[in-house]
């Protein structure tokens, strides 16, 4: 494929899509039924609920006006399985196969949408569609803008949504140092968790001597409660294909790896067909777009070891070796994979780039907040009403994405705590609701930013225990290679055993916090380093909580079991 | 992932591929012990000795990397592999409830296999799919909101 | 050469660049204390002793493993730099064994003297899991014994046996808190592909690896009446045993070590630098033989058991270039059941017969089922210099006041050339001595063989002997022999006589030698073991009129039957990990037995 053929692919593609945009299509579809087809509703059954569709329209010999799409992910996992049916934009949840006849019957064939399965909110409105939706209204999508739009491998519908414009933008007269710069311009930060800037990275290893270079994707999201990087990989492979194609072009590299967590078959499937695909039309190795530029791509998955996210860890891991983490520098950009310079970004931060490199670095920048640019995927879930996945501009407060987003705590619970960066974050009370989310504000509250998990947890669930289990995470995938992540992690979680057994005794607080404090400075790598913060955090919002434990013997939330109260042990 | 060796013959070439592929190379190590994990649905020690001498890696390494990896397993797994996912969001909508119940319908506890190598129960971490919380997979099949009565009914599915 | 300035505790200095920050703070007097760092050879940052605040930095950071920058401000005293060390060093020994007192490493651990440094008084963990019990020891082989109870994980012992020895027969195992430094499958060492050299027991900052300890036997030896207890000395404990004992290192001390073992109650006390010679004289005659007479070439040494079962493990196809000539210790063994029995009228069943060794190899090459040509086990136990120095220290010896003493007859008479056995290319220079003088009937011009010398991994050198052009190698440490190995087997090698120890430095730098052992100490050694030979009178092995007197009385001739019965060997090919196919049960083939 060269550049003509790719934009006359893009034209007849576009039409096939124009609907779902908005447009007026040139072809003879009224209606796109579009099916969600994310790993969430695949498990509640909407393989049955589409059977029902295509089966429903069929009988109303609808096929030739009415086009039935599976799609990825659209980001409301609770009320799956989801359809969507434009032009309008009408969002049907919990569509069971018996609901398919009649949004046939009434809304394809009459126009009438069928308002019983529309969204509800907790007031009781309607709210029909997409666009009144307020789950919807206050997101921003850039990683995920094909989710849940198009076809999950379909290089056509990729294309049709400007897919490979970027890659085309860039090799028809972009240098390396422009592309780097519209990164560092964007003001992107690593959206695995660390959040240091992309294009500075970029840029370290654009200005590497060296005789190959290398560009790795890190699919090993591992942070529990985390799951935008598998929507990604399954949803809208092309963007991350398309992304490290470009990042090999912005820093000279002819060899990439995307390295995906054996968790995920589906993302490691969806991933390699797209490659597959990609390279049979020459948008993937020699000569890209007949250009003299060569780039090809390489799947590993991870053998199932948390700290392989970390990226000294998964570097290793691809080499063939366990995934320990080693110090840095040399930092990858100088000394990665094979000892050669590399370029490592998360899945989440590749899907950003297309978007930058068509709108400009500037675009991006004018989203987000003054430290923290453009949009982060966050995924909500615990004890919240619309769970999901949700992709809003940075600086959105916590209070819109918990009640306007997240649609509130549900059976009338209150809210405690949002827990924000996983095993590696710290939660955020009540009291901090109104804090705008950046990178910035979270960590001054002990928090972080993260990968983007965001567990709501409401007035039963005790805190303590919510600490020990993360502890018991990240000791369970403590490496082993050095000692304050090796031996202290696994003190820091006998000592809150024992408290949540109420076996706790005083000084265990205090020797907790030393512990926690020592283990953050000195530990080798980030999984060890960022231990303690679920401890730290909670200690600093709910110290009573661990108090009454040690103290009264009381677990406040109900959870853990204490001995009971006038009984000796 | 668990099945048990079906003595696959095209399975066996796509190992011996995978041996000639990575002579001497040490880099194929995770790749060719995932290929000889999928074929023989755990890791055979001729095997792993095999994989020393052909990839050049010190059998030591081999085994440090075969007892990193939560994915490996250095005995025969059972017919049908659970995995009860204990993400954040499961378990703070109750999975270690169906943990409990699990592990004594089994009779074992997570990690393990039984007996009868009929099950093995483990552990996972976050399947990414916390809108269905607790989430349950048997050989791949999700179970999405998971509770303790739900377990006898789904495990008697499973021979 | 381009250097950085920056400031440490408030001083400000000036270091080549790529200088970590450990060694940077050296120059100004401050030693960080370190546990997994090893020079050259162990760099990784685990054990975070070592750390220390670096402005701007987020997180402590490991000295060892950070280079300077410019401008760099370091403190390596802070309160949170003590904090953080103590803590880690309170949660290593929150896990490890409470019970230094019956350590073999007591008083000579790194552990243990870190924490008396740092003045840690307790351990506030209540009832800490301890990630392995004592059902995990392994006391599988003759020569080393693991305990992962005391395991730091600090893996000094994986990096010597893999970047020195290039066998890395243990490797880290399981992950997180039940991570372990072991062999693969839960097999003991003596079940791997382990050469026993005992490196790693050299560099263990603790008592997780020790030397098989043996001294209850030779202890109940002595107390036995009925037993003619005679021991033997290698060359390399004479520069090395007087360390134990707080004198400086390759202080030559072969008197006073003589004087001890009599203290101890040997019935006698004989050099194993006897039977060096006696191997020189077999050893130069073989190569001689297979020079003359088209036999297998480059021949290699012998003398080093690591290195034996190494070939036989890794390079079993290449058995046949070995030199049949036993080791030193097992000749004195051959002879000391047969020779000396007769000489004395003695029983030999009733000998017991010890070797003191830098060496944990030989441990187990003295109980190899083939080396029992006298009719028993040749050689009964072997100590290792550090188990002597143990027993040397329970009878209170005053190592100092202890008197200059002589060898007994009749395998007690050597050379300067068999001291020489001690340092790596030595064997190569006391061959040489005596195979040129044999040859050309002349004596040699120099007889120092300087290019041989020294702690380069391989050396080289060509003499002229007669009209022969003969072209030697040297190599010391597994992985330096592996290169020569690499070239035999590609037919790339043009040598005719090749030495490899296992060790590096060869047997002063042996695994049961005094801890420490380090590159500096091993240069110390090295220099003693040539003063002693520089001293000697006699520096030829060929001269040694006890060696003329042992063929004129018993042995016949040089190869002749009775060599070839007490004084020669065959190798058995094991293969790395199983045994290779298509090659004989033992090389040489023909049996001499």
């Amino acid at each position: 494929m060269n550049f003509a053929e790719l934009e006359l692919l893009r034209a007849t593609a576009k039409e096939s899509i124009k609907l779902r945009l908005g447009e007026e299509p040139s072809d003879n579809f009224k209606y796109h039924v579009l099916v969600c087809g994310g790993t969430g509703c695949l498990s509640i059954g909407c393989q049955n609920t589409l059977d029902a569709f295509q089966k429903a329209v069929d009988s109303h010999g609808l096929q030739d006006s009415v086009k039935v799409v599976v799609t990825g992910c659209m980001g409301t996992c609770e009320m799956g399985p989801v359809i969507t049916v434009f032009p309008e934009g009408y969002y049907y949840c919990r569509v069971q196969p018996e609901d398919a006849e009649e949004i046939v019957s009434s809304h394809l064939k009459n126009g009438k949408f069928v308002e019983r399965l529309c969204y509800h909110a907790a007031d009781g409105s309607v709210q029909a569609r997409k666009s009144d939706m307020t789950f919807f209204k206050k997101q921003k999508r850039n990683a995920l803008r094909n989710c849940g739009l198009i076809s999950q491998t379909s290089l056509e519908e990729y294309i049709a949504m400007d897919g490979y414009k970027a890659l085309a933008k860039v090799l028809q007269g972009m240098s390396p140092q422009q592309v780097v710069d519209e990164v560092k311009k964007s003001g992107l930060r690593g959206r695995g968790g660390a959040g240091f800037p992309t294009g500075v990275k970029w840029q370290f290893v654009l200005d590497q001597q060296a005789d190959q270079k290398y560009i790795v994707c890190n699919g090993d999201e591992g942070d529990p409660g985390a799951f935008m990087d598998r929507s990604v990989l399954e949803d809208d492979p092309y963007s991350v294909i398309e992304a490290m194609t470009i990042g090999g072009y912005a820093v000279g590299a002819s060899k990439g790896f995307a390295y995906i967590r054996l968790e995920y078959p589906r993302a490691i499937d969806h991933y390699n067909k797209a490659l597959c695909r990609a390279r049979e039309v020459g948008l993937l190795g020699n000569n890209i777009l007949g250009t003299d530029f060569s780039f090809d791509i390489e799947i590993r998955v991870g053998a199932g070891a948390f700290v392989c996210g970390e990226e000294t860890a998964l570097l290793a891991s691809i080499e063939g070796r366990r995934g320990e983490p080693r110090p840095r520098p040399p930092f990858p950009a100088v000394s990665g994979l094979f000892a050669k310079p590399t370029v490592i970004n998360n899945v989440e931060s590749w899907a950003n780039i297309c978007p930058i490199i068509i709108n400009g670095g500037d675009w991006y920048a004018s989203m987000g907040t003054e430290k923290s640019k453009g949009t982060k995927v966050f995924t909500l879930a615990g004890k919240i009403t619309n769970t999901g996945l949700v992709e809003i501009p940075l600086g959105l407060t916590l209070r819109e994405m918990v009640e306007d987003i997240g649609g509130g705590v549900p059976d009338g619970k209150a809210f405690k705590a949002a827990q924000t960066g996983g095993p590696s974050g710290g939660c955020i009370p009540a009291a901090y609701l109104d804090t705008p989310i950046d990178y910035e504000n979270l960590a001054a509250l002990g928090s972080i930013v993260g990968s983007g998990g965001m567990i709501i947890v409401d007035e039963g669930t005790c805190m303590v225990d919510l600490a020990k289990f993360y502890l018991g995470f990240t000791q369970d995938e403590s490496c082993g290679k050095c000692t304050p992540c090796r031996i202290g992690t696994k003190r820091m979680l006998e000592i809150l055993e024992r408290i949540t057994k109420g076996l706790g005794k005083e000084g265990d607080l205090e020797l907790l916090v030393e512990l926690a404090n020592s283990i953050k400075a000195s530990a080798l790598c980030g999984l060890g380093q960022t231990a303690p913060n679920p401890i730290l955090s909670t200690l600093r919002y709910f110290k009573d909580e661990f108090e009454a434990h040690i103290k009264d013997k009381n677990c406040p939330a109900g959870v853990c079991k204490m001995p009971r109260k006038g009984l000796k042990s | 992932m668990g099945a048990e060796c079906k003595c696959n013959c095209d399975q066996e070439k796509k190992l011996d591929a995978l041996f000639a592929q990575y002579k001497g190379n040490s880099n194929g190590l995770i790749v060719v012990m995932a290929a000889i994990q999928e074929v023989h649905g755990y890791l055979p020690k001729d095997f792993l000795v095999k994989t020393a001498e052909e990839l050049g890696v010190p059998l030591s390494d081999v085994y440090g990397v075969a007892t990193f990896y939560a994915a490996f397993s250095l005995r025969p797994r059972g017919r049908h592999c659970v995995n009860l996912c204990l993400g954040t969001a499961c378990y703070v909508k109750g999975a270690p409830d169906v943990q409990t119940i699990l592990e004594q319908e089994m009779g074992i506890k997570a990690g393990n296999t039984t007996e009868d190598r009929r099950f093995s129960l483990d552990l996972v971490r976050c399947l990414g799919a916390c809108g269905i919380a607790p989430v349950l997979t048997v050989n791949g099949e999700v179970y999405p909101r998971m509770t303790a009565e739900k377990v006898n009914e789904i495990l008697a599915k499973y021979e | 050469m381009a250097t950085v300035t920056l400031t440490i505790d408030n001083v400000k200095l000036e270091v080549e660049q790529g200088t970590s920050i450990l060694d940077a703070a050296k120059q100004i007097g401050i030693n960080i204390p370190t546990l997994c760092y090893m020079k050259e050879i162990n760099a990784i940052g685990a054990c975070r002793i070592c750390v220390v605040e670096v402005q701007g930095a987020r997180a402590l950071q490991a000295a060892c493993v950070t280079p300077v920058t410019e401008g760099m401000v370091v403190k390596t005293n802070s309160a949170a730099v003590r904090a953080s060390r103590k803590m880690t060093l309170e949660l290593i020994q929150s896990n490890h064994p409470q019970e230094c007192n019956t350590c073999l490493r007591n008083n000579n651990c790194e552990l243990q003297a870190l924490s008396e440094a740092m003045r840690l008084t307790e351990i506030r963990f209540v009832r800490p899991a301890q990630s392995h019990s004592k059902d995990d020891i392994d006391n599988s082989s003759p020569s080393i014994v693991r305990d992962p109870r005391k395991c730091i994980l600090c893996r000094r012992c994986v990096a010597v046996c893999e970047k020195v020895q290039g066998v890395k027969c243990i490797s880290a195992v399981n992950r997180g808190f039940e991570t372990i430094v072991a062999p693969p499958f839960d097999q003991g060492l003596n079940d791997v592909n382990c050469a026993m050299c005992g490196q790693c027991s050299l560099v263990c900052p603790t008592g997780a690896i020790t030397e098989v300890d043996d001294t209850g036997k030779v202890w109940r030896a002595l107390d036995d009446p009925s037993k003619h207890v005679l021991v033997q000395t290698a060359p390399a404990v004479r520069v090395a045993i007087a360390e134990e004992f707080g004198m400086e290192p390759g202080t030559v001390s072969t008197g006073k070590l003589v004087a001890a073992l009599r203290r101890l109650g040997f019935d006698s006390v004989m050099d194993t630098d006897f039977t060096a010679d006696l191997t020189i004289i077999e050893e130069g005659n073989e190569f001689i033989k297979r020079v003359t007479e088209g036999g297998v070439l480059p021949m290699i040494t012998s003398c080093s058991p690591g290195w034996i079962k190494y070939i036989e493990m890794y390079y079993p196809d290449l058995l046949a270039h070995l030199s049949t000539c036993k080791s030193p210790q097992q000749m004195f063994g051959a002879l000391a059941k047969t020779f000396y029995a007769e000489k004395k009228a003695i029983d030999p069943a009733s000998i017991y017969s010890v070797s003191i060794m830098p060496c944990t190899a030989k441990k187990f090459e003295a109980q190899r089922d083939e080396l029992t040509d006298s009719g028993y086990q040749d050689v009964d136990v072997v100590l290792t210099t550090r188990e002597l120095a143990r027993m040397l220290r329970e009878i209170g010896i005053d190592w100092e006041s202890l008197p200059d003493e002589d060898y007994d007859a009749p395998m007690g008479l050597s050379t300067g050339a068999a001291v020489i056995f001690g340092a790596t290319g030595g064997v190569m220079e006391a061959a040489v001595r005596t195979v040129y003088e044999v040859i050309t009937k002349e004596a040699m011009p120099d007889i120092n063989l300087t290019p041989v010398r020294g702690m380069e991994g391989i050396k080289e050198a060509t003499l002229k002997v007669g009209d022969l052009e003969v072209k030697v190698a040297v190599a010391h440490t597994l992985g330096n022999a592996r290169k020569l190995l690499d070239k035999i087997r590609a037919g790339e090698a043009d040598y005719h006589f090749i030495e490899i120890m296992c060790c590096p430095g060869g047997c002063i730098g042996g695994g049961g030698q005094p801890i420490p052992t380090n590159l500096d100490i091993r240069l110390k050694r090295i220099a003693g073991t040539y003063k002693a030979d520089e001293d000697l009178p006699i520096r030829k092995s060929h001269e040694n009129p006890a060696i003329t007197a042992i063929y004129e009385e018993f042995l016949g001739q040089p190869l002749g039957e009775k060599s070839h019965k007490l004084l020669h060997t065959h190798y058995v090919p094991r293969g790395v990990y199983r045994k290779p196919e298509g090659l004989p049960d033992k090389v040489p083939s023909g049996d001499h037995h």
